[in-house]
């Protein structure tokens, strides 16, 4: 036994107090094991929560301006020689109800959280097994961000998300006024495979999004195909090159953008406000 | 045997080093290597991580019952993988994007249990902390330079910067795909260790097993 070593060690130890008489018991007691155990919890679980609960602001505030960064970005504003704060503020975020199509009133969409909603039972809906986007449930109302211009509607801003192989993936799809036309895409957050489904986010792969028509009579109509398209054929304008060797990746885009331009995502917002112009 | 400080810390950079002699810690070698930027970054949370695991279990060694000694060292690991992850998460936002699923494997990276259960529960703290750093730049070093290899043959490019135009975007390099893929860390890994046993031949194991030849005269 190599007990001469503990013996001194608990010496020093049992002058803290009677608490600490168990470490004086030789490790391979029983109590002594259940009192290490006990207190090695103790302290990591307070040493983990505290650097959590400490940290959080700072986490927070780097994910809401990383989020408005993106959000500048795929609105087209350019932030140069403005702050993000001033390029931002040009930018009307709203509430929308999805299933009424509805702007809310009365509520801060700036500090709305959709991922936090899509967790509440009473803010959102399950999907059940329409649920192309494989997102369970989906939040009740969504943040939009409108882009005006003398008034006039430039650019509407909706944040999508949905499965792609591994990760949830979250994204912003700009639209043209005509609510169907894609002026910008971006995937700001994901976790698909390096090198390959990771592709998504990459601003080529992106930029073949502009100028495409997502939305033919009310109904989603965009693809992603494998094999590039063809400019010259009819449906170019409704398809997008999928990315090589990412196929699940690519059908998770087109999956989450049909499911969130769909009857069950903004469909009843974008038909209010496409009929409202005209 | 004691060994001296500057042999802890050098030993385990090419003499013993984690990756290409123990191999172990494979994983995320693999994994993170694709660019160097989150190569960098994991090295030093690793590296952040066995130092100071390992010296708070050395400081604890005497206290640990033998029967939950691993779970003692999952646990401090554990928590101090944690805290790296949220120290990232507020700190360095974008890195943390890329690395966060590899950052929690550090939990179960065999480098960062072996070293706590081979030296820190049997050593004091100080050589322990010299260990714990060692093995940290060993990985660090093979991590580092496999990414540095990947990231210009796999993207043509070093932090992000291009060194090698593509030919998608008008230049003349094209890419090659299996950089990008684990195996390609594969080939690298093993071309590396091939060429240090080259270097230091007494890293070359005996062959467990020969195929024994047996000359027959007469049929059996």
């Amino acid at each position: 036994m190599r007990a001469d070593a503990p013996i001194r060690d608990n010496a020093r130890a049992g002058r803290l107090g009677p608490l600490l008489a168990v470490f004086r018991l030789p490790n391979d007691d029983p109590r002594k094991t259940l009192a290490v155990a006990l207190a090695l919890c103790l302290v990591c679980s307070v040493v983990v929560s505290t650097t959590a609960v400490a940290l959080r602001p700072l986490q927070e505030r780097n994910a809401a301006l990383a989020l408005k960064e993106e959000i500048v970005k795929v609105a087209g504003l350019s932030t140069g020689g403005r702050s993000l704060d001033e390029a931002f503020g040009q930018i009307e975020t709203q509430l929308v109800d999805l299933d009424s199509g509805e702007f809310v009133e009365g509520a801060d969409p700036l500090t709305y959280s959709y991922r936090e909603a899509a967790q509440d039972p009473s803010a959102s809906t399950a999907l059940g097994d329409s649920d192309p986007a494989d997102i369970d449930r989906r939040p009740d109302r969504m943040p939009v961000y409108l882009v005006r211009r003398g008034g006039e509607l430039e650019t509407l801003i909706l944040p999508v998300y949905g499965a792609g192989l591994w990760s949830t993936m979250h994204g912003l799809v700009a639209l043209a006024p005509d609510g169907r036309t894609a002026k910008a895409f971006t995937i700001y957050e994901q976790r698909e495979t390096a090198g390959l489904g990771s592709e998504v986010a990459s601003e080529q792969w992106l930029s073949e999004w502009s100028g495409k028509v997502l939305i033919e009579d009310g109904e989603p109509v965009i693809e992603v195909v494998k094999g590039g398209v063809d400019p010259s054929s009819p449906n170019a304008e409704h398809r997008v090159d999928g990315l090589s060797g990412a196929t699940l990746t690519s059908n998770g885009v087109a999956n989450l953008m049909r499911f969130w331009l769909g009857e069950r995502g903004y469909g009843p917002f974008l038909n209010r406000i496409t009929s409202d112009r005209g | 045997m004691e060994k001296t400080p500057g042999r802890l810390v050098l030993e385990p950079i090419v003499d013993n080093n984690p990756i290409t002699l123990q191999i172990l810690g494979i994983c995320s070698a693999l994994a993170v290597t694709t660019k160097l930027a989150p190569a960098i970054t994991m090295s030093i949370a690793l590296t952040a991580v066995i130092v100071s695991a390992s010296v708070l279990i050395s400081l604890i060694r005497q206290h640990m019952p033998s029967s939950i000694r691993i779970i003692i060292q999952m646990t401090i690991i554990a928590s101090l993988v944690i805290i790296v992850d949220e120290v990232l998460k507020a700190f360095a936002y974008e890195l943390s994007k890329q690395l966060s699923v590899f950052v929690g494997l550090i939990i179960t990276n065999c480098i960062v249990l072996g070293r706590a259960e081979a030296f820190a529960s049997k050593n004091p703290p100080w050589p322990t902390f010299l260990d714990a750093l060692g093995h940290g730049i060993g990985y660090s070093v093979i991590l580092i330079s496999v990414a540095a290899i990947r990231e210009l043959l796999g993207s043509g490019s070093l932090l992000g910067a291009q060194v090698l135009p593509l030919v998608k975007e008008g230049g003349w390099y094209e890419p090659n795909g299996l950089m990008l893929l684990a195996p390609g860390a594969f080939f690298i890994i093993g071309l590396m260790i091939w060429a240090i046993r080259t270097w230091k031949p007494a890293q070359v194991e005996k062959p467990e097993y020969r195929i024994n030849i047996v000359h027959r005269t007469e049929g059996s």
